[in-house]
């Protein structure tokens, strides 16, 4: 093949804006310490390389970030007027917005997602999230859901959006006066340990936030703790109904933020090519590992080969590599086992009788990578158009009618997220009253913003993140 | 010999700058004690008339920012105060007596009120807007929306306090404000638009008047370009607050009506600052394939 003139040059963010440790205790009650588990390694997905050596909090150390949460928040938190509170969570906000870079590249070497997203997109709702937030603390009597405290909320969240879904937790716990122990996921802890040092530096009282590190077993001591009041997770479904029936029988309260299958559905009258850009974004954004993801493409029969060419015609030009390189679409995967999940999936896909197509893209000799894959002839029977791959890989299924779509679209035990995309208002609104999903974008994808409400019918979980409603998982 | 101090006299702020009243006048202020703090600008009737044109300018930009932007640049005025605490810590001693820790309590509170206020501009929407299910086949959908040019008279006596709690409802909604500072303690509000003039909040959404009200709150009452006006800086004063609420009457103005006496500013300030000011706009569109 003939070299590409318009190839563009490496443009690599610099690593420099980031001092990553040898490493990294426990934050317990203001301070780092040592865990007393087996500690483990974070690694960088994109080159494999060691980052550092983590800590693991067994229970005995789960305990002792429990019993420092709830100190701080009979002695401190939970007493502190509301408009000191959101003094504190506004300079969270404010250090967060002048370490963005440093956040932003830290996240991308850790979790593997490009710069791009973290320095657009991931960091500045982090930011926006404690802002949002702050300003709640000294306003719950207006916000409809009372203005006590739960106390003490156990809070583990998955590796997708580290520091973003570290700021969907603890920004609404302790604007409405919780105290916090927060497990970060094992394969990306790295800017919750630096979020820690935040904590330190906008010299929040000691034990109101405690960060704890480790895999499945300290999630699992953390949420079943009996001193936990709440229990806060974002991750998959399977992990999520562990924790209602570990719950059950107490007076815990619980929000689950869990997995999708999220159609996204293009009728013939939509603008094709804000459609074909929404499905990009809806699927390949953070390599897919997005639980709202637009995994299901449900597009009318009468335009669905237009938009399956625009479609492979734009999906070739995005480009696969370098995280911290600016110009980077798609970085890696996660993990080896995610890898080896999402590979596992797109065979069987392969094997039901789909039929599969990846642009022609070379990728890393090291680290885990898999190109931006595309299903055709999909139908709701096969596995990869019920399951969660949680990867780059769209499955297209084809409809006549806007039933058809709604019944196809409904035909998942998820709920978590839609998409509409058509020119006509009133049909975006009826869909949206007929979809079973907690939040239908119209025209647009995968868009968030802290005062809107995110969450899940049905098998995607309960209760809702961000505006108003995002309170009401944290008050009494 | 000891040093001879260089006097400042105090301008005003209309559209991001500090011109002189275009009349040429200013006046004398002073401090509790009578003694002579500066000179500060006379405003006229055609200063209040600029400045009603620069508030009209800066609303369009300001009221299509996003309300988190707002509630950053809301946010970023309690940032810029804290930075000059003792220059407020004098101005409010000079106007309105004391000592020094109880007019730092009076700057704390002010400067807090603004972080309140801040964190209104992206709520205020969630709590006074709401979808309403009406019988049919749509979606309607309540939001409140800045109404414009809103004219203030600050209150008389609480000269910093008083004064950003009329002004910080006003603009973090949305609106552009045209405020008349107490009379006789207008260095605050000078001092107040010097952070302002230094911080991000763009030029024309906040002006300050200083001088005698006579010349230009009934011009502000009767602009046909106000859409309402906040007669806090009338209390006690019935008769002159009538007369302008008569005015106000012309072009419909919303009118926030003098209190009896100077409220207590301390307290919790409810909604109603940022309500009177807002408008609620319901849009209705069909459901149906």
């Amino acid at each position: 093949m003939a070299k590409n003139v318009f190839e563009y040059a490496p443009a690599p963010e610099s690593r420099s804006v980031v001092d990553i440790k040898p490493s990294y205790g426990l934050f317990v009650n203001g301070e780092f310490v040592d865990g007393h588990g087996h500690s483990f390694k974070s690694i960088s997905p994109s080159t494999e390389e060691v980052l550092a050596e983590i800590a693991e909090a067994d229970e005995a150390d789960v305990d002792l970030a429990v019993k420092a949460a709830r100190r701080a928040h009979s002695r401190v938190w939970g007493r502190m007027p509301g408009k000191e509170r959101a003094k504190y969570l506004f300079r969270i906000a404010r250090i967060i917005q002048e370490r963005g870079r440093e956040l932003a590249v830290l996240e991308s070497i850790d979790n593997g997602k490009p710069i791009k997203e973290t320095r657009d997109v991931d960091i500045p709702i982090v930011a926006a999230h404690f802002f949002y937030y702050a300003g709640w603390a000294d306003k719950l009597e207006y916000s409809g859901h009372g203005t006590e405290s739960l106390g003490v909320a156990g809070q583990v969240i998955p590796w997708n959006f580290p520091l973003l879904m570290l700021a969907w937790k603890i920004a609404p716990a302790l604007a409405c006066g919780n105290t916090v122990v927060l497990k970060p996921a094992e394969t990306a802890p790295l800017t919750a340990l630096l979020f820690a040092e935040i904590c330190q530096q906008a010299d929040l009282p000691a034990g109101v936030v405690n960060i704890i590190t480790g895999a499945g077993d300290t999630g699992r001591a953390l949420v079943s703790h009996p001193d936990v009041d709440k229990v806060a997770f974002t991750g998959s479904t399977e992990v999520g109904k562990a924790i209602a029936r570990a719950v059950a029988g107490t007076d815990k309260r619980v929000t689950l933020e869990l997995g999708g299958k999220a159609a996204n559905i293009v009728f013939d009258d939509a603008p094709l090519d804000q459609a074909v850009e929404g499905i990009v974004n809806g699927i390949f954004f953070n390599q897919g590992h997005v639980c709202c993801a637009g995994s299901r493409l449900l597009v009318q029969e009468s335009v669905a080969d237009e938009v399956l060419a625009r479609l492979k015609r734009r999906v070739t030009t995005l480009r696969i590599g370098d995280p911290l390189d600016k110009n980077t679409d798609i970085g890696a995967i996660n993990s080896a086992e995610q890898l080896a999940k999402i590979r596992e999936l797109s065979d069987i896909g392969e094997q039901e009788g789909a039929g599969r197509w990846s642009p022609p893209c070379e990728l890393p000799d090291h680290g885990f990578w898999f190109p931006p894959t595309i299903f055709t002839n999909v139908t709701q029977a096969h596995r990869i158009a019920r399951e969660e791959i949680f990867g780059p890989v769209l499955s297209v299924l084809t409809f006549r009618t806007p039933s058809e779509a709604v019944e196809k679209a409904n035909n998942t035990p998820y709920g978590l997220s839609a998409g509409v995309w058509t020119d006509k208002g009133s049909r975006i609104l009826k869909m949206a009253n007929a979809l079973r999903a907690g939040v239908v974008w119209a025209n647009t994808f995968n868009k968030f913003d802290p005062t809107s409400p995110f969450g899940g019918y049905k098998e995607s979980g309960y209760g809702r993140e961000g505006g108003r409603h995002g309170l009401e998982g944290y008050l009494k | 010999m000891s040093r001879i101090d260089v006097r400042k006299t105090y301008k005003l702020f209309i559209g991001g700058e500090f011109p002189r009243s275009e009349s040429g006048h200013s006046y004398v202020v002073h401090d509790q004690q009578g003694r002579f703090v500066a000179n500060a600008a006379l405003a006229s009737r055609k200063d209040a008339r600029d400045a009603v044109s620069a508030a009209r300018k800066a609303f369009p930009g300001w009221s299509a920012r996003t309300a988190y932007n707002r509630s950053q640049v809301v946010y970023r005025i309690a940032e810029v105060m804290e930075d000059r605490r003792p220059q407020f810590v004098e101005a409010v001693r000079q106007g309105e007596g004391g000592t020094a820790a109880s007019a730092g309590k009076v700057l704390d509170a002010a400067i807090d009120r603004l972080v309140w206020y801040a964190g209104w501009a992206d709520k205020i929407t969630q709590v006074t807007g709401n979808a309403n299910p009406v019988a049919g086949p749509y979606f309607n959908l309540s939001t409140p929306e800045p109404t414009g040019v809103v004219a203030a008279v600050a209150p008389a006596d609480s000269s910093l306090l008083g004064l950003v709690s009329v002004v910080a409802p006003v603009i973090v909604t949305g609106n552009t404000v045209v405020v008349a500072a107490s009379p006789e303690r207008p260095l605050p509000a000078v001092t107040f638009a010097e952070v302002l003039a230094t911080s991000d909040v763009p030029g024309g959404v906040v002006n300050v008047l200083t001088g005698t009200l006579d010349r230009t709150v009934a011009t502000l009452a009767s602009h046909m370009d106000v859409n309402a006006i906040d007669l806090t800086g009338l209390a006690g004063d019935p008769e002159q607050a009538q007369a302008l609420e008569v005015a106000a009457a012309d072009n419909l103005k919303r009118v926030r009506r003098a209190p009896a006496a100077e409220p207590d500013w301390a307290a919790d300030p409810g909604l109603g600052r940022m309500t009177d000011v807002l408008e609620t706009k319901t849009v209705w569109h069909p459901i149906g394939v």
